[in-house]
């Protein structure tokens, strides 16, 4: 019970019954929507989970990572590989690729981190890393080269492998995502989560008042490293194909980084509004571009949109819409 | 160790060495942005594309060679960039530098989508007979628009450096880059100051791009790959530093090209991404960038 505690304490009942509603409608969603909705959901929580994963990086602990398909691409490659070679099933596999992953932010954060790399220094060096992978994947047989990996579409239900329809994937990225949730809101109560607040704010400070600064921020790129793995894995094997150019791409890692920012970096629920306006802009934005038949239509909407919002409300949505409806959560 | 392979290694370094003083001027802009603004613009590899573009639009539908196009695509380029820095980056001044990036993130998106829809996926060149012409030194053997677009190039970043240390307007960038505050006391316009800069770097890349496209042919997706060709250059070089960023250019202009003939030609950027990361890691302030960041 102390757990709970921890979860919910000086938050008001209204926001927590708010929650546990929005729970509730999340767990009931696959029976009311159809095969479209939920893909769209699919999709929400699927960034707002990688978005929360990016968010203890940059939002809690300040380090600005432009890499971060890096640690999705390893982990995707990793379980699919396991499984395509071995028949070694994800949820084995997972581990490899959860070990992976956070080795190569341990050393991608050691190596920055120690030689005192910070914003858009380190930014480029994630950026490298991570384009470096891509090519050596390229010309790797193991995972298929630039060919692309390719695992068997199968849609008989198997847990135990992965294998299955829409709501089987809908219901693991929803654990992920609730439980990424939890697990922020435990790590921004924590004395780490503290010390990774003092270090975004001011790192020489931080370190003079005794804050363990390298040590608070390897941990934060091991984390961060190891969720954005799982959902690579998820996305593996919810999508059954992966290429260098896509896994790795510095659009991926962009694209991770977006939900958060436009969302309310360094907040619990930017993420996730992040990741609901984002979602749905670019539907709204697909269906729009049907209209025009010119090529590129879907992205200058995008654009738009996001320059918009950066313009006005820099400091994301989620502050914003919190403000108006009452619900104090302020970036801390 | 044949001749024959000291010969094609000689030529692979002057093709790069070549190739490379474009990279630096491209990479020029970047750097003026930056070490006057603390600004960086991840959009800087779709004003290259733009510029490409236009060059290309230049010589395809009023046969204007990209060599005569450059002047008035470097001045197109000037002012967008000077009313862009006043209309739209100039509140991001200071701000946190995940909120800038994001600016010219949805920027650069525009740009590149702009390109795609007006001038498709295909890749666009130029057809000049001098395509075809060459120098000889000895046995060596410099393709002509090559030669030509490193000689422009060199020019354009001596006229930049005059600019730089010869005139008011130049001498009082440099003075608003090195104290921000010392330059409001004594008076100076920043904010105009600032909007020039983002027009004088947004003009070396326009510049850079109308040559590119003598040397290979575009398309939107060369972009992103520039934007960050354009940040591997400037870091090796020192960001903020003018020489550095022509410095890089050459240096990195010799590794694609060196690797892409010892090497398979799509490891080349592997080998660029490899000297970032040393010189991240053992001299992060760049080969010739000042000590403090």
């Amino acid at each position: 019970m102390n757990l709970l505690h921890r979860l919910t304490d000086g938050v008001p009942s209204r926001a927590l019954w708010s929650l546990g509603l929005f729970l509730a409608a999340l767990l009931v969603a696959p029976a009311v929507l159809g095969k479209y909705g939920l893909s769209v959901l699919i999709l929400i929580l699927y960034f707002a989970y990688v978005g929360q994963a990016w968010n203890i990086m940059m939002g809690f602990a300040g380090q600005l990572s432009l890499g971060h398909a890096l640690y999705a691409g390893l982990g995707g490659y990793i379980a699919a590989g396991l499984f395509f070679h071995y028949g070694i099933g994800p949820w084995l596999g997972l581990f490899a690729a959860v070990a992976a992953a956070s080795a190569a932010g341990a050393v991608v954060g050691y190596l920055g981190f120690r030689f005192s790399l910070a914003g858009v220094y380190f930014a480029l060096l994630t950026i490298a890393f991570s384009e470096f992978t891509r090519i050596a994947f390229d010309h790797w047989g193991w995972v298929g080269g630039s060919g692309g990996l390719f695992l068997k579409v199968d849609a008989t239900t198997d847990w135990l492998n992965l294998r299955g329809g829409p709501v089987l994937f809908y219901y693991v990225i929803l654990a992920l995502a609730v439980g990424a949730f939890i697990l922020c809101r435990l790590l921004l109560e924590s004395r780490l989560g503290r010390y990774w607040l003092a270090i975004r704010e001011d790192a020489e400070a931080a370190q003079a008042v005794g804050v363990p600064v390298l040590r608070c921020k390897m941990i934060a790129v091991v984390i961060s490293a190891a969720m954005t793995a799982l959902a690579g894995v998820w996305n593996a094997f919810y999508y059954n194909n992966l290429f260098p150019e896509t896994a790795f791409a510095m659009g991926r890692s962009i694209e991770f980084t977006l939900a958060p920012i436009i969302g309310g970096l360094g907040t619990l629920f930017g993420p996730i509004v992040g990741a609901v306006v984002l979602t749905g802009l670019g539907e709204i934005f697909t269906d729009l571009s049907e209209f025009f038949h010119i090529s590129g239509i879907k992205q200058i909407f995008y654009g738009l949109a996001l320059l918009i919002i950066v313009m006005y409300r820099p400091a994301g949505v989620w502050p914003w819409l919190a403000d108006k409806f009452g619900f104090g959560e302020k970036r801390q | 160790m044949t001749s024959d392979f000291l010969l094609s290694l000689a030529q692979a370094i002057t093709k790069g060495l070549l190739t490379g003083m474009v990279y630096g001027l491209m990479a020029l802009g970047l750097s003026v942005i930056f070490g006057v603004m603390r600004v960086v613009n991840f959009a800087h590899g779709e004003l290259m594309v733009v510029g490409m573009y236009l060059a290309w639009m230049g010589f395809e539908y009023l046969q204007v060679s990209p060599m005569l196009s450059l002047p008035l695509i470097a001045v197109l380029f000037f002012g967008a960039g000077y009313a862009l820095q006043r209309a739209v980056i100039s509140p991001f001044i200071g701000r946190p530098e995940h909120q800038q990036f994001l600016l010219l993130l949805a920027i650069a998106i525009l740009l590149v989508n702009a390109c795609l829809a007006i001038a498709g996926p295909d890749s666009r060149g130029v057809q000049m007979e001098s395509q075809f012409d060459s120098y000889e030194l000895g046995p060596l053997v410099f393709d002509a628009v090559r030669l030509h677009a490193a000689l422009v190039a060199v020019a354009i970043a001596g006229l930049l450096w005059l600019f730089f240390t010869r005139t008011r307007i130049g001498k009082s960038i440099r003075a608003a880059a090195d104290n921000h505050m010392g330059a409001l006391v004594v008076g100076l316009d920043v904010k105009r100051l600032y909007a020039f800069t983002f027009g004088v770097g947004a003009a070396c890349v326009g510049a850079a791009g109308a040559l590119m496209i003598t040397i290979i042919p575009v398309t939107p997706f060369l972009a992103a790959e520039y934007t960050l060709l354009a940040f591997v250059i400037v870091i090796v070089g020192g960001l903020g530093s003018m020489t550095g960023a022509l410095l890089g250019g050459l240096l990195i202009g010799v590794s694609e090209a060196v690797a892409g003939l010892l090497l398979q030609p799509s490891l080349k950027s592997m080998v660029s991404f490899g000297i970032l990361i040393l010189v991240l890691l053992l001299r992060p302030q760049g080969l010739l960038g000042k000590n403090s960041q």
